[in-house]
């Protein structure tokens, strides 16, 4: 992905580009007076599945979350640069960020259901949109736990508190949650760090499933796990310990992981630092 | 002995090549002074809770055999100089009392937890916390005193009368018991964790929606919590409102009309009553304390439902 200097310019929103959902442009980030991210440049492609790697701290979580401007909610942190949603500037006065989360779904690295029963949880998106009868409920719920690969499991304990699942089972109801207000774009930080094998699988098939409605943005720090499920990776780098980190390389993911063009990109995906 | 002391000149076979340090004989007998002296505290605690009861229930007991459990518990007039021993208007005072101080403190309490716990930017909180829980400290007295002095005034103005009666006494309560609502409510919030509040707003949840549709349920048991122990210390407290409530030992008539609660009549009778009196304001401390107790075992049980849940 390369990019013309006038893209660069402030102020440039770029043309509605059927392709790219989400398009960052010179994007610094601060948290107070540290800076964490500096002139990111980027376009999301639309229903992709698009990885973001590089070694612990260098602002790949921060970076994703601003996204759906839950930075916002940290006191003292700034974000300079442009982001847009469909053509649309997140971050220009009058967003408001509370909306924008009901497009954007995430999900955490500890998954973390309410602590309310299987069926609350799900329907907790759809009540807060004003959706009350219960059939209308009932059917979301349903689907959201199968688009979310958990109904087989829990059909028959919808009443049942979140927090007697499994960890897996937990992470994958949170998939759920998020699925029954039908976002646009999914952001995941690293989902699969804390739990079982089995359960990764399930949610790297949903994925698969997920991607041809759902634009999905992925930090993972597993390698392999980026090669399976990303069309698109982002390589990200805090080059000097206290400086904000950058985007090193971003591409397809096949071309990043057998022939990156940097040096900084192959070294760590063949695992000399990090 | 299950514990013998290992010191150092017990016979060891690798006596030489052993660099562990043992025990030392100075070091076992401190710390076994120090747990005998904590086993002893502990004793002492439940020794005197015991020996209370023991006490209160040997001098009240005679109010159930000889004047019967029914003329005193259900009996509807307290008359002592006339023989009649019925604690029924009493009682109901103290559930009115009580009842109508946990009505107006406990949605202030819970209001200040939540703005607290979940809104309050840091330095408001490092102020604000620090006051009410300064709120619990302060003897009941002064707030007899200022209920004495400011509020009764301005009941009086309200309801008519001289401003002694339920509702100087519900207001008063109410403040005293705000610190434990508050306090306590605030710690269940906290016990949340921060990835539910998280997850929440990234599904797009305002503050409010957070507080109300989350939060709060989470934090339900404990807050029910707090309310029972709220409760406890306003059915116990005794000075504040023996100097607001008008100490007229007959039913319950209005918010401005003098009335008498379990604990403000036993301060106000012992100082003269004798024989089957005496015996009565016994019967009456049994009362309360096995209505405090019943309290704190449906605490015990409910952080027990917590337990389980969680
Ligand atoms: N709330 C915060 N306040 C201050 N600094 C933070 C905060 N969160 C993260 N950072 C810093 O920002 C940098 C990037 O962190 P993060 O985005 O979590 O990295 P990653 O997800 O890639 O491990 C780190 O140096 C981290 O210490
Ligand atoms: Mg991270």
């Amino acid at each position: 992905m390369s990019h013309t200097l006038a893209e660069h310019q402030p102020g440039f929103v770029p043309t509605a580009d059927a392709c790219v959902k989400i398009a960052v442009r010179g994007l610094d980030f601060f948290y107070g007076d540290f800076q964490a991210l500096t002139d990111i440049t980027c376009d999301i492609r639309d229903n992709s599945v698009t990885a973001f790697i590089g070694p612990s701290g260098c602002g790949k979580s921060t970076f994703l979350r601003c996204f759906n401007r839950m930075n916002d909610l940290i006191i003292g942190t700034k974000v300079e640069g442009l982001i847009t949603l469909d053509g649309q500037d997140i971050y220009a006065p009058g967003v408001d960020p509370v909306d924008l989360r009901r497009r954007i779904g995430m999900i955490f690295q500890q998954p973390n259901p309410f602590p309310m029963s299987i069926y609350d949880n799900v329907a907790y998106g759809p009540r807060l949109h004003g959706m009350k009868k219960k059939a209308d409920l009932d059917e979301v719920v349903e689907t959201s736990l199968k688009r979310a690969n958990l109904w087989k499991e829990v059909k028959d304990i919808l009443g049942r508190g979140g927090l007697t699942l499994s960890g897996g089972q937990q992470q994958r109801l949170c998939i759920a949650r998020v699925l029954a207000v039908q976002p646009d774009v999914l952001l995941m930080d690293e989902p699969c760090s804390a739990i079982d094998p089995t359960s990764v699988q399930k949610i790297e098939d949903l994925m698969a499933e997920l991607k041809s409605t759902v634009t999905i943005i992925i930090v993972t720090h597993n390698m392999q796990q980026a090669a399976r499920v990303s069309d698109e990776t982002a390589f990200f780098l805090q080059e000097v310990m206290g400086e904000p980190a950058m985007l090193v390389e971003f591409g397809r993911t096949a071309d990043i992981f057998t022939s990156p063009k940097d040096k900084r990109t192959e070294d760590y995906i063949t695992g000399r630092f990090g | 002995m299950a514990d013998e002391p290992r010191t150092n000149d017990m016979p060891s076979v690798r006596g030489e090549a052993n660099n562990l340090k043992l025990v030392s004989r100075a070091t076992y007998f401190k710390e076994a002074t120090l747990k005998n002296l904590f086993l002893l505290c502990a004793f002492m605690a439940v020794a005197g809770v015991a020996l209370i009861f023991v006490f209160v229930g040997y001098r009240g007991w005679p109010i159930f055999s000889e004047v019967g459990a029914g003329n005193f518990l259900f009996g509807m007039e307290w008359l002592p100089t006339k023989g009649l021993f019925g604690i029924l208007p009493l009682f109901v005072g103290s559930i009115v009392v009580t009842l109508g101080a946990l009505l107006l403190g406990t949605p202030v309490a819970v209001g200040a937890a939540v703005f607290l716990s979940e809104i309050a930017p840091p330095k408001i909180r490092s102020v604000v916390r620090p006051a009410v829980e300064l709120l619990a400290g302060v003897p009941s007295v002064v707030y007899g005193f200022f209920g004495l002095l400011i509020l009764r005034p301005i009941v009086a103005d309200l309801t008519g009368g001289l401003g002694f009666g339920p509702l100087t006494a519900w207001i008063i309560l109410a403040i005293m018991i705000i610190p434990t609502i508050a306090t306590l409510t605030e710690d269940a919030l906290q016990s949340i964790p921060d990835g539910v509040r998280e997850a929440s707003y990234a599904m797009g949840a305002t503050t409010w929606q957070t507080i109300s549709r989350v939060l709060l349920p989470a934090a339900k048991i404990g807050i029910v919590d707090a309310i029972i122990l709220g409760m406890g210390r306003a059915i116990g407290e005794t000075m504040a409102v023996l100097m607001v409530v008008g100490n007229a030992p007959g039913f319950f008539r209005g918010m401005g009309e003098p009335l008498s609660t379990l604990t403000s009549q036993i301060v106000m009778d012992m100082p003269y009553a004798s024989g089957m009196h005496r015996t009565a304001l016994f019967g009456m401390a049994i009362i309360l304390f096995l209505v405090s107790m019943g309290l704190v075992l449906t605490v015990r049980l409910l952080s027990r439902l917590r337990e389980e849940t969680s």
